[in-house]
């Protein structure tokens, strides 16, 4: 991440954390905006906020762990996550997610790519049971997919990441 | 007329008298129902399900969390309920590594216990191997997550009674596992040893780290004297341990037991604690005379000073230099007995038996140590030194009672309440009344100092002056009373700090009790034992007159100060990496750390922050300079703190640590590198 925006980004957790008045009730909402601004949650900052919030850094973290929304680790530009939930696993999501991680070298213990473009994960359920099976890369929501559509949607990705890259 | 209110528990009328839940009427009827989470000094949580009763026209439910209310029809062992509490007990079984017989719980393990009272002989559940790493980082308690069945006790003890909440639950599901932050080891976290979380541990997922075979090497080496002193809560439990009521008085027998074991010398911390007396109300004394700061915190527990150093470095000045009996023993017994008995500092073993887990940590603090050879060589807890009887196959019972060793077994009933809370409070005031009154005092008991509550508020006058103390256990009540006094408005002269609930009596590594009445029985023990002895006041010990004539000189003196007394320092509460905010790339030369814990935060280490990220990047030193944010360089007195390249700057503004910056970069490269 390039220096000025990393500075940029913690003072905005200070901004975040001032906008809720340093109310540890808001935990949930100030863990949301900071993570839409780091994409995770890294460990300092959760510190940080723990020392603002007069809380103890164990419950900011059983709290960033217990929702999967949250993550601790850096994720890829690109994050697909595929609904796991009982709609979507009856539709056979499983296979989908098989051919995701075969395609993209990861598995379940490695869930993001090397250069950081691709995270594959599952979540337990979308609200979109009518569109199963179904998976969402960022905001975006693909539904009734096959292992062979999910395959397209990545070589689209990758062939607009390559167009990118040449370009800059 | 006031009618007693009745429910009917198993077709008997059960009177309600307040009680806060089902259970307890149940449980005071006489009637056991089986709990994992449920303790009466913490909040209901209702997730072990074992509770369970029938109430009729309501169904099953847990009686923990249900109110009592009158006319209620309970059952509370139908065969339903029998079935339901079995399958509760095989699933908690199927998830828990049992092996039992390594265990350090075993025999006093409550899952063990009420599988064996449900008479379950085989789990009809696969087992689930969780095989996660054993936390043995803190020198205090071991973490074994396999065995943790998730009741949550040690979690609501550390946040509710401690105030820490070192530990909490973690991710979620069959994933859920209690942990520090960040999955870290409790010695990276801000844990502060006291071992409540293993005292009210169920299996052995929480348990006191044992140094038993550490002591024994000792005792088997030929070159080494071995002493042991032994705190005052430990003779009035351990014979919990050998079939004895609690709180029965056993002094006589355990240093029996420990002589027979080969110890060459024992002696008792209640000796030191009239020593901690001596210099503690000294030093009191010289504040209230000199109108120095006050109120003074006493400093015996270890738990309660890592607490303070971790959360209130701005207090430091109210709290007594005074070491804790444990380390004033230590350093006497190397400073007396080493001259005495002519051997090296090196071959004279000193083993503490204390009922506390905090103690195993305090001794392996850097300032209590001359060149790398501690003043207390091993810690036991009153369980270790049980188990080291029953190891050695000593029948307690049978055993003749025999006298501590002088001249360090030499005490007085002041050193003896030391176990209790209230106790130091109670022994100072016993020394501070006879100077401030210059008469002897005739009734040596402060009965209003004594108590259960957590905190205890007592105003005494002494000849004219009135004197406010107070009296806390649980550090939850501490950080009350600390704020107030970081406030500015406490009245207190004297404030005395025990982690554990009830003092010493109640440390986590007594044997194992959940009950308060099995505290509240061995606090009476130690009233008792100072009721025996000939002398209650600790300026009335005449080996400690003896010591300050032979080798300390005078009270408070100089090499009183050397031995008995203590420095704190802030300690940060988490280790960590830092935030890294400017990197430096390839060409990296220095870096800056500006620390942004709260004392730094409050005196303004965000505008220094801000300040010199603009000013590197306007200087172009962007390539050349690395900046972090951070927490705690254990400065918190002196802050805003400021570490550039391996040197800490205090009391930093935004010019000074330019300058800093601007030098350092000049003595690291040619003058034409910087623009």
């Amino acid at each position: 991440m390039p220096k000025a925006i990393m500075f940029r980004k913690f003072q905005k957790v200070g901004e975040i954390l001032e906008s809720y008045d340093y109310d540890p009730c808001h935990l949930i909402a100030i863990l949301q905006k900071v993570q839409d601004d780091y994409r995770y949650l890294p460990e300092e900052v959760l510190l940080y906020i723990a020392e603002m919030l007069k809380i103890p850094p164990a419950r900011i973290y059983g709290v960033a762990t217990f929702y999967s929304h949250f993550t601790l680790q850096p994720k890829g530009k690109y994050l697909i996550r595929l609904c796991d939930g009982t709609a979507c696993h009856v539709k056979r999501s499983t296979g989908i997610l098989e051919k995701l991680r075969e395609k993209l070298g990861l598995s379940e213990a490695k869930i993001t790519t090397d250069d950081m473009i691709f995270t594959v994960e599952t979540v337990s359920c979308l609200g979109a049971c009518g569109l199963a099976p179904v998976l969402v890369v960022n905001q975006d929501i693909h539904g009734a997919m096959t292992p062979e559509k999910a395959a397209a949607l990545v070589d689209t990705l990758i062939a607009e990441e390559e167009k990118n890259a040449r370009a800059a | 007329m006031d009618t007693i209110k009745t429910m009917l528990v198993d077709g008997m009328e059960f009177p309600i008298n307040g009680e806060r839940n089902l259970l307890e009427v149940v449980r005071k009827g006489g009637i056991e129902i089986p709990t994992f989470c449920y303790h009466s000094e913490l909040s209901i949580y209702g997730a072990c399900r074992l509770c369970i009763v029938e109430v009729e026209g309501r169904g099953i439910m847990a009686s923990c969390s249900t109110l009592p209310e009158a006319g209620l029809k309970v059952h509370t062992s139908t065969a339903e309920i029998r079935k339901m509490r079995k399958m509760a007990v095989e699933l908690l079984l199927a998830g828990h590594e049992h092996n039992c017989t390594t265990c350090y719980k075993n025999t006093v393990c409550r899952l063990q216990t009420l599988s064996k009272n449900f008479g379950i002989e085989k789990v009809r559940f696969r087992q689930v191997r969780k095989d996660l790493p054993v936390d043995v980082s803190s020198p205090s308690i071991a973490r074994n997550p396999n065995k943790c069945i998730l009741c949550g006790d040690c979690v609501r003890m550390c946040s509710e009674v401690q105030g820490i909440g070192a530990i909490d639950f973690a991710h979620r599901g069959h994933k859920t596992s209690v942990m520090p932050a960040f999955g870290k080891d409790l010695a990276q976290v801000e844990c502060v040893n006291c071992g409540q979380c293993a005292r009210v541990c169920p299996t052995g997922a929480l348990t006191p780290r044992s140094e038993v075979s550490d002591v024994w090497r000792d005792v088997h080496d030929p070159q080494k004297k071995v002493v042991v002193q032994i705190a005052p809560a430990v003779r009035v439990a351990l014979g919990e341990e050998f079939g004895l009521a609690p709180g029965s008085l056993s002094t006589g027998k355990m240093v029996s037991a420990i002589k027979m074991m080969g110890f060459d010398g024992v002696y008792d911390t209640c000796f030191a604690a009239d020593l901690t007396v001596v210099e503690e109300a000294e030093e009191f004394l010289r504040k209230v005379r000199d109108g120095a700061v006050l109120p003074q915190f006493t400093s015996c527990c270890p738990a309660w000073i890592k607490f303070a150093e971790q959360y209130y470095p701005e207090l430091f000045k109210n709290l007594s230099t005074c070491r804790s009996p444990q380390q004033m023993f230590g350093s006497v017994a190397k400073e007396v007995l080493v001259k005495r008995n002519k051997t090296a500092r090196k071959d004279l073993v000193v083993v503490s038996v204390m009922p506390c887990t905090a103690k195993k940590f305090e001794a392996k603090r850097s300032e209590f140590s001359q060149a790398n050879n501690p003043d207390v060589d091993h810690v036991l807890t009153t369980q270790e030194l049980a188990q080291m009887i029953r190891e050695r196959g000593i029948c307690f019972d049978q055993l003749k009672s025999q006298e501590f060793d002088r001249p360090f077994g030499e005490t007085t009933g002041a050193g003896v309440i030391f176990g209790n809370s209230g106790g130091v409070t109670e022994a100072v005031l016993r020394y501070v009344s006879e100077k401030v009154t210059g008469q002897p005092l005739l009734n040596v008991e402060f009965r209003e100092v004594r108590g259960e509550e957590g905190l205890r508020e007592v105003s005494l006058n002494l000849n004219g002056k009135t004197f406010h103390l107070a009296v806390v256990h649980g550090l939850a009540n501490a950080k009350r009373v600390c704020d107030q006094v970081k406030a500015g408005n406490s009245r207190y002269h004297l404030i005395e700090v025990m982690a554990c609930p009830g003092g010493c009596v109640g440390g986590a590594g007594q044997p194992v009790s959940v009950s308060g009445e099995t505290r509240r029985k061995r606090a009476r023990g130690l009233y008792d034992a100072d009721k025996m002895m000939k002398a209650h006041k600790a300026q009335e010990n005449p080996e400690i007159v003896k010591l300050y004539s032979e080798h300390l000189g005078e009270i408070g003196g100089e090499k009183a100060h050397h031995l008995l007394h203590t420095h704190y320092q802030s300690r940060r509460r988490f280790t960590s990496k830092g935030l890294p905010l400017v990197k430096g790339g390839d060409s990296e030369r220095v870096s800056v750390e500006v620390c942004v814990g709260t004392g730094c935060h409050i005196r303004g280490s965000e505008s220094i922050l801000h300040g010199l990220v603009k000013y590197v990047a306007e200087e172009n030193l962007k390539d050349l300079v690395g900046i972090k944010g951070t927490f705690c360089f254990e400065k918190c007195g002196k802050g805003p703190n400021v570490r550039i390249g391996n040197k800490i700057y205090s009391s930093c503004n935004l010019q000074s640590v330019k300058e800093a910056l601007e030098q350092t970069l000049g003595t690291l490269l040619p003058a034409e590198n910087i623009k």
